[in-house]
């Protein structure tokens, strides 16, 4: 018998990394996301009891879609004629029986279903944080305590937020045909989106490990994304730029959960195994010359990765990637990050005339003040650079934030004494 | 006679695990290298990044992202190369795709890499026919 499927920690792990795949296929079927959901539970139940017995599937993935399909049919028929179909344990033995159900479950199909229920769950009528959570729930099948957990609210808020959601795509009418390429490629932006906004929520978070694991999910995400659309540049680019961002968690904050920014991390601590896999995803998707927003943010993380130390960063390549990324998405977030990169290579007068224009868009953005106030520092208009760090704090929107900035502060009041 | 073990796992659980459980299995795989080692028994040992960031070359010509994912052929054989960039890796397939044509090559970065720590590495153990 074989020895790994009595460790529970990997059954665990097997049906979680099945079960995006698994329900997605399901909803197929049933067209019903409950009934999806309730027949891949029952699967994972009659899992826990038959795997640790007979062995584990040759593909657990087809094993469960069928099993769970079974189950829900089997428990259609028990109400009607009581007739049972073949236990799972014989499933589970009949190599026949799982064979042609593999070959019909082949990648063309898994991918279209994963994508449509990730599709389903960035529905535009839902709002940005809705969406996440529905994906949460669905797809990564986290329960609603983690989740509410993740977004620091009730149990009761979460189960309601997350129940009207799902009310809501009832009623969208998500079509159930393949996609074309068209509609295959809206559907892709959208779940980058908000596979990006997943991972968002968790990097601002920041060092509260509860809302930091979404970074953790959001990449596992885009990995399935990826590894189902293979060819597509500007889902390397999102996985890259995920993996880069990870890489730097444990230097981006301090022991008191402030934030450490990026000249002052202590680079030993990246994770250089998310670093070279970012690098080489980064690398991969740009032989394809289809360039994205993605693919550049990531090629700026990229960047800050291959300097041993913030003193040698390629601020020039900084600064063309980010002139790249404002003709693309045209934002006053990103002219005031390009901002940060002219004035290190032109001083902190070029970049107080870049983002002088965008006062009036950025007046309510924290970071607008804190870059605005450090460049008056560095030019010695300490009074100004005060009036904005104020600014900045009012604005604040994690405390780690609002300290960072009061340290700024600190040290202009002791410069002053 | 040298040998090669080819590690087969499911990626999408490995590359799911946490730090903590990436760190037990590699823990426990250091304690059985460093006994071969001893033992002058392992050679070079490599952990590859996941097929995601693989890119395939079926003759000179046709790059493909993606794993080499077809069931027909057989691993036959494999190199390190030690090169900047893809752009450079896929040029050396490039060239052992026109040296040997019906040869697919499917190019995967290295996450990790284990040296010969030998001090007596084997040099003509095995004769090239």
């Amino acid at each position: 018998m074989n020895q790994v499927i009595h460790d529970p920690a990997w059954i665990d792990s097997t049906l979680i990394a099945a079960r995006p795949q698994a329900v997605s296929a399901l909803l197929r079927y049933f067209r019903d996301m409950d009934a999806a959901e309730e027949a891949y539970q029952e699967a994972c139940l009659r899992a826990l009891r038959n795997w640790p017995q007979n062995g584990p599937p040759r593909d657990p993935v087809a094993w469960l879609i069928l099993v769970g399909r079974n189950a829900a049919l089997d428990g259609t028929r028990r109400q009607s004629r009581n007739v049972a179909l073949p236990p799972d344990e014989l499933i589970s033995d009949l190599t026949d029986a799982e064979t042609p159900l593999v070959d019909r479950l082949d990648d063309s199909h898994y991918r279209d279903d994963v994508l449509r229920l990730l599709f389903i769950c960035c529905h535009p009528e839902l709002a940005a944080t809705q969406q996440v959570a529905l994906a949460l729930r669905i797809v990564s099948g986290l329960s609603v305590a983690q989740i509410a957990r993740a977004f620091l609210t009730s149990d009761a808020a979460m189960e309601q937020r997350i129940t009207r959601a799902k009310a809501r795509i009832a009623k969208a009418n998500v079509p159930f045909e393949t996609p074309g390429p068209i509609e295959r490629g809206e559907r892709l932006a959208a779940v980058a989106t908000m596979i990006y906004l997943l991972f968002n929520e968790g990097y601002t978070a920041g060092n509260d490990p509860a809302r930091a694991s979404l970074c953790d999910e959001a990449i596992r995400l885009a990995r399935l994304l990826l590894r189902l659309f293979p060819t597509e540049p500007e889902i390397m680019g999102l996985t890259a730029l995920m993996l880069l961002q990870q890489s730097r968690l444990s230097a981006r904050f301090d022991d008191a959960g402030e934030v450490i920014l990026l000249e002052n991390q202590d680079r030993a601590l990246w994770n250089a195994k998310l670093v070279n896999e970012g690098i080489a995803l980064l690398d991969k998707a740009m032989r394809n010359n289809r360039p994205g927003p993605y693919q550049v943010q990531a090629a700026i993380a990229a960047t800050h990765a291959r300097a041993p130390e913030f003193t040698e960063t390629d601020w020039a390549a900084i600064d063309a990637l980010y002139a790249a990324l404002e003709r693309m998405q045209p934002s006053p977030v990103i002219t005031l990050n390009r901002a940060v990169a002219t004035a290190k290579l032109h001083g902190p007068e070029a970049g107080l005339a870049m983002i002088a224009p965008l006062e009036k868009a950025l007046s309510g953005y924290f970071h607008y003040f804190g870059a605005r106030g450090a460049f008056l520092l560095q030019l010695g208009r300490t009074a100004e650079a005060r009036t904005d760090f104020d600014r900045a704090i009012a604005l604040a929107g994690t405390p780690a934030q609002a300290s960072h900035i009061r340290r700024h502060l600190d040290r202009l009041m002791q410069d002053q004494i | 006679m040298l040998y090669t073990l080819l590690c087969y796992n499911k990626e999408d659980v490995v590359w799911s695990w946490s730090k903590e459980e990436d760190e037990a299995v590699m823990n426990r795989l250091g304690v059985v290298h460093e006994r071969l080692v001893k033992e002058g028994k392992l050679g070079p040992a490599l952990r590859l990044l996941p097929t995601t960031t693989a890119t395939t070359l079926r003759g000179p010509d046709m790059v493909i992202d993606g794993p080499f994912a077809e069931t027909k052929e057989q691993l036959l054989g494999f190199y390190v190369i030690d090169v900047p960039d893809l752009e450079a890796a896929l040029a050396i397939a490039r060239e052992l795709s026109a040296a040997n044509p019906t040869s697919v090559y499917e190019i995967r970065p290295v996450a990790l890499y284990l040296p010969e720590a030998r001090a007596n590495p084997p040099t003509d153990r095995v004769k090239a026919y």
